[in-house]
């Protein structure tokens, strides 16, 4: 087995580009869980021989703010931490707020949002604030450089449009003007893997409302019924929501979840999660944080 | 008339020593363990050791067709492979009765079981080698319902039956009815002991051949090493075991789960082996808490005085024995509660089944007897139209209270006092989410769930009781030596420390006997007579008892030595500080200097009363003696989401004596974390015999986030039968706490008229809370 570790992002692809079947790490918080598990191998007959290391490419670790000031460039490199700090957390609130629920802090150290994307499952945290945002991944290989939306990044349990010698270079989202906020289930109060999740970001000048949701399908789902239905009955004027319009919002996102019942929890109770988050999300966004 | 008279000796008015009993000098291995320089027993290494690694069943229950181990031994780096046919001694071991297998010969009866041991140069090469052994399986149908195993209705899935156990317990009349009647099943989850210190040994055979020397994380030395030998065919005095570091132990290191393989590999290979666990391996190594099922129906009076309760207890064990006898017996005996019991009917079952087996954990027994009577006694308050206090303290247990088993409670008994005690501890001062309404401190945490508005606080009550030490007839007893020699003392025990702070303790009593300062703690190993297992409260009271009389007969050669050169009388004779002092004249010796040149050497076996067999009416007394505690939660809950943030837990804990608090302290804030664990989220998932969840992703212990501050206060009422005073204090934390943090849930989840939620089973999981109608199989 060999270790490549590449210090620029032309470094990089062109490793990848003489090992496509290497494997990319960056935080190594799920490819080496996956490791010490047994469930992904290195180094041995049918796996990648080579490890491309890129956790010191230093393009992967930096933002840039288009000069607008309406998108924001996520290298795939940059750590929850570093989007839990000053001033991404203001940029995207909601991308804090999901960065916060991930393990310790020392995963958060060291776990990226590169790695989220690529790991792919039903389960990261960033996920769903990605998919509300319609985030933009970007992509690089040998041939070239592409852009694909994260709703087609996305194809199923841990499967990416990734192609063999692909990297992911970075994810574009625009900053909206409006509320938008994270909420997770696990069964403990923190370092939890989400039972079930939602993200829900609010376009004040478009008057739309997106919500995603995780760990509740396949991939991350987006629950387009229940946003028409919020854009169509929310008092955007006052910005107020009403109950009966905040449960039948939670209702519709609920709707659009399809869970499954495993060790970690029921279909039913999944589905339940989504109804009661969605509904506190809209809430939220529409009366701010609750006044006691 | 008789004249007293008052000693000449001029007391010191010295401070009182840092290290003696009732202070809490630090841990000697405390800073070695914050700064990682503790060598834990995974960290063991010899020079040109081979690892070794164990082949386990697939399947929880299937004949063994063949083992083909040829191409194994093919690849490059394999040392030996060895299988059942390898093992020289007894085929089997186990603690109570020996039916577990060193390794599957013919069937396979849990998944995990062990099949096969390979040794290698490398790990990896160890897990081909694992990978290249060819076993084929015929596939028998599982046992997996406990009620099955009880009706008969399966065959046989071990020589021994499916039935480990059924033990009765009829007191008084059977026939007597209260006016006042509550009932309920109750279902408590398979938790795991989940210590960090994963399973690891070495073992490094004599040179010369013969014998061989383990290195292993263990709650018991000799026990061990009676059972290793056996299966090694060696003399006992062949087998000499050392203690490695261990990182926790709970009753999962009490059966034999890698020892028997390393020196097998070891002895064969004529060169140390080492193996180790993963975390996953560890699940499927080590004995878990039993699930059970436990029914139980109460009669009282109208104003709550409880006539008699029935029970029925239903314990899966597993595939294997292990103590599941004891831990039968412990749950029935404790049937009761911390309460006067005039009648009792209880029947009581452990089982076997192909579940991974189930033996000790802290508690044992009386964690899953202690939430179904605790359950029981807020639905008789709630019947009696009582608070949970109030009915707790009609019924309160004294010393000299029969059991219902007969047993007299002979134990210093101060329940009253506990409930009193944590009454008046205050509540928390902070409204839900704190003062700051920080996110993080409302159920859900940093998944920002809930606003303050969504939550509801509850309060709620537990209460237990606790047998210390073994019990039925068990030769039970502690060794210990003492050597005292220019001033320094020299301890020697095979007491496992397991982190319980026994090594501390042990060097507060001699310092308070023997007047000495430096105390050296030799090499905890076989080399000296049995400690017993660091298991069910007993060492404080056991090895503590033979550490106290060990230094006390050296102290009486002291005296002797003393009372010789200066023409005295011992009996005149005591330690005052760190002199020995004549008490009728003026003779004020430093031990140091009275002890110079001198060697005294002494060694005791402590033993505590002896206890019988229950018989079949369930009467006799099996027990040595009682500890009891009380514990308070206040818990805020989200009940739509059905997440929890335990706000606070007091507690008013009966221990006898201090020897030393702040170790107390540790114990009864572990001890509550653990049985926070059991109440909102540990649980080991089987599905059609197979674990779903064995790693720490899945199965969750509390973090800090989760585990509240603990405000404790210690009830010290020495214990005359104690050879110090001081009861055991590991196990009764994690006891009543579950029971207090799940009716704190239920009160919080209170309806319009004021009735509060069954929650009949532990875990207590989201959708149990928020779903209704899943929470309440009778509710």
């Amino acid at each position: 087995m060999a270790v490549v570790v590449p210090m620029s992002l032309r470094e990089a692809v062109d490793a990848l580009a003489a090992n496509p079947g290497a494997l990319v790490l960056a935080g190594g918080t799920d490819a080496m869980v996956e490791i010490n598990d047994g469930h992904r191998r290195v180094g041995h007959a049918g796996s990648p021989e080579v490890v491309v290391a890129v956790d010191r490419v230093a393009e992967l670790r930096s933002w840039t703010l288009d000069p607008g000031g309406s998108r924001l460039t996520i290298g795939a490199g940059v750590t929850y931490t570093e989007l839990m700090e000053e001033p991404l957390a203001s940029f995207v609130p909601a991308l804090a707020e999901a960065s916060r629920t991930v393990g310790s802090p020392q995963i958060r150290n060291a776990g990226t949002l590169g790695g989220n994307l690529g790991t792919c499952s039903p389960a990261g945290d960033g996920l769903p604030v990605l998919s509300a945002l319609d985030a933009e991944v970007h992509l690089a290989g040998a041939t070239g450089t592409r852009t694909v939306s994260v709703h087609d990044f996305m194809v199923g349990v841990k499967q990416t449009v990734l192609a063999p010698g692909e990297i992911i270079t970075a994810v574009t989202v625009p900053l909206l003007d409006g509320w938008q906020g994270y909420s997770k289930v696990g069964v403990r109060n923190a370092m939890v893997i989400a039972t079930a999740s939602a993200c829900l970001a609010v376009d004040q000048p478009t008057r739309s409302v997106r919500i995603a949701l995780g760990s509740v399908a396949p991939t991350i789902v987006r629950a387009p019924e229940a946003e028409s239905f919020a854009a169509g009955h929310v008092d955007w004027g006052a910005g107020h929501v009403d109950p009966a319009t905040a449960g039948e919002f939670g209702r519709l996102a609920a709707a659009a979840a399809r869970p499954i019942d495993d060790h970690r929890s029921s279909a039913a109770y999944r589905r339940h999660a989504i109804d009661v988050m969605a509904r506190r999300l809209l809430e939220r966004a529409f009366r701010g944080a609750d006044p006691t | 008339m008789s004249i007293v008279e008052t000693p000449r000796v001029t007391r010191t008015e010295a401070p009182v020593r840092d290290g003696v009993i009732g202070r809490s000098p630090l841990r000697p291995d405390g800073i070695a363990k914050v700064d990682g320089s503790f060598q834990f027993s995974s960290d063991l290494h010899a020079e040109g050791a081979a690892w070794g690694a164990t082949l386990r069943s697939p399947h929880p229950h299937a004949r063994i067709v063949s083992i083909d181990v040829s191409k194994a031994w093919k690849i490059d780096g394999v040392d030996a492979v060895i299988t059942a046919a390898d093992v020289p001694g007894k085929a089997t071991y186990g603690l109570i009765a020996h039916d577990q297998p060193v390794f599957a010969s013919d069937v396979v009866r849990y998944v995990g079981e062990p099949v096969a041991a390979v040794a290698a140069d490398h790990p990896e090469t160890c897990r081909r080698a694992l990978e290249a052994i060819d076993v084929v399986y015929d596939e028998l149908e599982p046992l997996l319902d406990p009620e099955a195993a009880i009706a008969g209705t399966h065959p046989p899935i071990h020589p021994d039956g499916n039935v480990v156990r059924h033990q009765r317990i009829v007191r008084g009349d059977p026939d007597a009815t209260g006016e006042v009647v509550v009932e309920g099943t109750y279902e408590i989850g398979m938790q795991d002991q989940a210590f960090l210190g994963l399973e690891a040994a070495l073992a490094i055979p004599d040179s010369g051949g013969g014998g061989v020397e383990l290195h292993i994380a263990t709650q018991w030395l000799h026990e061990d090493r009676g059972q290793i030998a056996a299966c090694l065919g060696l003399p006992e005095d062949q087998v000499r075991l050392v203690l490695g570091g261990v990182g926790g132990a709970f009753g999962a290191r009490e059966d034999i789960s890698l020892q028997v393989h390393t020196c097998l590999l070891a002895l064969r290979l004529g060169k140390p082996v080492r193996m180790a666990y993963d975390r996953a391996e560890s699940f499927l190594g080590h004995v878990h808490r039993h699930p059970a099922t436990i029914w139980m129906r109460h009669h009282a009076t109208a104003d709550g005085e409880i006539v008699k309760i029935e029970a029925r207890f239903v314990l899966d064990g597993g595939a294997y024995a292990s103590t599941s006898s004891a831990v039968l017996l412990n749950a029935v005996t404790h049937t009761q509660g911390p309460y006067r019991c005039p009648n009792a009917v209880v029947d009581g079952w452990a089982v076997r089944t192909n579940h991974l087996p189930c033996g000790a954990m802290r508690g044992f027994g009386v964690v899953q007897a202690c939430f179904a009577h605790e359950s029981q006694m807020d639905r008789l308050a709630e019947a009696c139209g009582r608070d949970p206090v109030e009915i707790r303290l009609r019924n309160v247990m004294r010393t000299g209270d029969p059991l219902i088993t007969g047993q007299v409670v002979e134990s210093v008994a101060p329940v009253e006092r506990c409930i009193r005690e944590t009454a008046a501890l205050p509540l928390p001062d902070e409204p839900i989410g704190g003062r700051d309404a920080d996110p993080m401190r409302l159920p859900g945490g940093a998944g920002r769930t809930a606003d303050v508005g969504h939550v509801r606080r509850g309060i709620g009550w537990g209460v237990s009781i606790k047998n210390l030490m073994y019990s039925e007839g068990f030769d039970d007893y502690s060794t210990a030596r003492c050597r005292l020699a220019d001033g320094r003392v020299t301890l020697k025990f095979a007491t496992a420390e397991v982190g319980q702070g026994f090594v501390t303790i042990a060097g507060q009593i001699a310092r308070t006997i023997l007047g000495v300062d430096d105390v050296d703690l030799a090499r905890i190993d076989t080399g000296v007579g049995s400690a017993g297992s660091t298991s069910a409260s007993r060492q404080t009271w056991m090895s503590g008892g033979a550490v106290d009389a060990a230094c006390r007969q050296v102290r009486e050669r002291l005296f002797e030595h003393v009372a010789d050169l200066h023409g005295l009388d011992p009996l005149q004779l005591e330690i005052d500080g760190t002199d020995v002092v004549d008490t009728l004249g003026d003779l004020r010796v430093p031990v140091a200097a009275a002890t110079a040149g001198q060697v005294f050497d002494e060694t005791v076996e402590y033993r505590h009363r002896p206890t019988v067999d229950l018989d079949e009416n369930g009467q006799g007394d099996c027990h040595v003696a009682f500890a009891f505690v009380a514990h308070r939660a206040v818990v805020d809950v989200d009940p739509e989401l059905g997440l929890v943030k335990v706000v606070q837990i007091a507690t008013a804990q009966d221990v006898g004596r201090a020897l030393n608090p702040l170790s107390v302290i540790g114990q009864i804030e572990g001890g509550i974390a653990q049985g926070l664990g059991l109440a909102v989220m540990e649980e080991i998932v089987q599905v059609d015999g197979r674990i779903r969840n064995a790693n720490f992703t899945d199965y969750l212990l509390p973090t800090m986030l989760d585990m509240p501050p603990v405000v404790a206060t210690l009830v010290e009422e020495p214990d005359p039968q104690a050879p110090l005073g001081a009861k055991g204090v590991g196990e009764p934390p994690c006891i009543s706490s579950t029971p207090a943090i799940v009716a704190a849930i239920r009160d919080a989840l209170r309806d319009d008229a004021g009735r509060a939620r069954p929650l009949v089973r532990v875990p207590v999981r989201p959708q149990d809370i928020a779903l209704s109608g899943t929470a309440s199989p009778d509710g």
